[in-house]
């Protein structure tokens, strides 16, 4: 029986070095055998504040390969929170008709708001800007699988470091891995520093650069955001920067064999197409992860695994 | 007036005095404990002479005593004030505040996007930097600081 078993997940450092590892287990075996009907007595209700396409489809598609049944709904639209409901009330409504609650909504600290007033666990399927850990695990699951091992790694993240959320969550997490960070962004969407703080305080490296060719030689993972163009004051300031985070195929001459390219999508222009065809792409293959991810998690923090 | 060896502030009988507070945080300590309200004697003094800060201000307020969760509200942005626990005009208790660890339920998060600052829900923060005064809120973990900081009076 897991560790985990009746655990909110609100935000990725909720769960310590051992839990991450026992979830990527647990998530190998679904990816082995991903139909298992373990959660079929169990109802899961996804409660989407705002829409949300891979994340919720993901979700439900988990449930459904465990055999829970799912209630809930895509987007607030119709239900009692357009009439002005209360998340506390809405919370406590559906935590009596669920086993289990995934929920997103715009609103950042929603998550760890409805686990307090919550009587079932609740998985966190991003709240706002501010946390989204099982997009986390499934970044974790992608790195293991593809290198074998979580430990000692180059980490490249690429792109906006200030306000992607999950670059954050992903720095926090490779935290406990002994890695490397290489941060590639434009002055102005820096790694924030209390992210920074976290590598410190567990005594590893950073190295800043500007320029996404500077690390094509040196990672193990190439963690590709998009730059949005709203994110700056200026848009001569975007039209300046804006080519120093894409990646093109011809870049990636040179880079390590074992090189992956992640990106939590979805991708606009950051990762051109031709990307797509090299043995370096992974981020389809990422997406996917996320199903056997939260199978993981949801079957864990239910007891049955 | 100091030389004169006379209180610049007339003493109380029984009640509190908060001593020491930084001249620009007197009106916001007035605010935050909802003075303005009060219905009994306070004595109010600013930019008097002190041999901690250079210049101060006190308060004396009678007949009140404070609870913790006021104490931490003055803490908060008058750091070590002197709170003086007055009986039959003879001091009773005396301390210095001390920023707490954690604060419930009086700052409002700076993020406007805090669930929070939408639904009717206690604030919580623990306070992670006490010499800059940063707060991270325990709901959106996004900080608060001197410089966003609103307390909400009582």
């Amino acid at each position: 029986m897991s560790t985990l078993k009746g655990r909110n997940l609100i935000s990725i450092t909720d769960f310590n070095k051992e839990e991450y590892i026992e979830v990527l287990d647990i998530a190998e075996g679904f990816e082995k055998t991903p139909k298992q009907r373990v959660l079929a007595d169990k109802v899961v209700a996804t409660l989407f504040f705002e829409p949300s396409t891979r994340t919720r489809l993901s979700f439900e598609s988990a449930a459904n390969q465990l055999g829970a049944r799912i209630i809930g709904f895509s987007d607030p639209g119709g239900t009692s929170v357009q009439k002005g409901e209360s998340l506390h009330d809405t919370i406590v409504m559906v935590s009596s008709y669920a086993d289990l609650i995934v929920m997103r909504n715009p609103k950042e600290g929603s998550a760890r708001y409805a686990s307090e007033v919550s009587t079932v666990p609740v998985i966190n399927a991003g709240d706002g800007a501010n946390q989204h850990p099982t997009q986390c695990m499934l970044d974790l699951y992608s790195i293991r699988k593809t290198q074998g091992t979580l430990e000692n790694l180059q980490i490249a993240c690429v792109g906006d470091l200030k306000y992607g959320r999950t670059v954050h969550s992903l720095v926090q997490a490779m935290c406990n891995f002994n890695a490397t960070f290489h941060l590639v962004s434009p002055e102005e969407l820096k790694l924030p520093s209390s992210v920074k703080m976290s590598i410190k305080n567990a005594g590893l490296k950073y190295y800043q650069y500007t320029d996404l060719r500077d690390i094509i030689p040196t990672a193990d993972i190439i963690y590709m955001t998009r730059v949005q163009r709203e994110r700056f004051p200026d848009p001569l300031e975007y039209e300046r920067v804006k080519d120093s985070c894409i990646l093109t195929a011809s870049m990636l001459d040179g880079c390590k064999h074992n090189m992956k390219v992640l990106h939590p999508l979805p991708r606009v222009n950051e990762i051109t197409m031709d990307v797509d065809k090299t043995p370096y792409a992974y981020y389809f293959q990422q997406a996917q992860n996320g199903v056997y991810v939260r199978q993981a998690l949801m079957s864990a923090i239910l007891g049955v695994k | 007036m100091d030389s004169k060896k006379e209180l610049v502030v007339p003493r109380i009988e029984n009640g509190t005095v908060i001593d020491h507070i930084p001249t620009v945080a007197l009106y916001q300590v007035i605010h935050i404990l909802g003075l303005e309200k009060y219905q009994d004697q306070v004595l109010i003094g600013n930019y008097l002479n002190s041999m901690k800060l250079g210049k101060k201000g006190i308060i004396k307020i009678n007949n009140k005593h404070f609870t913790k969760e006021e104490i931490s509200k003055i803490a908060l942005v008058a750091p070590f004030a002197t709170i003086i626990d007055i009986k039959d005009f003879a001091v009773t208790d005396k301390f210095t505040t001390e920023i707490p660890d954690h604060v419930e339920n009086f700052v409002k998060c700076a993020n406007p996007k805090c669930i929070t600052n939408s639904e009717q829900i206690a604030t919580r923060f623990d306070i992670v930097d006490k010499v800059n005064l940063k707060l991270k809120c325990h709901y959106c973990e996004k900080f608060t600081t001197k410089d966003t900081l609103v307390i909400n009076e009582k």
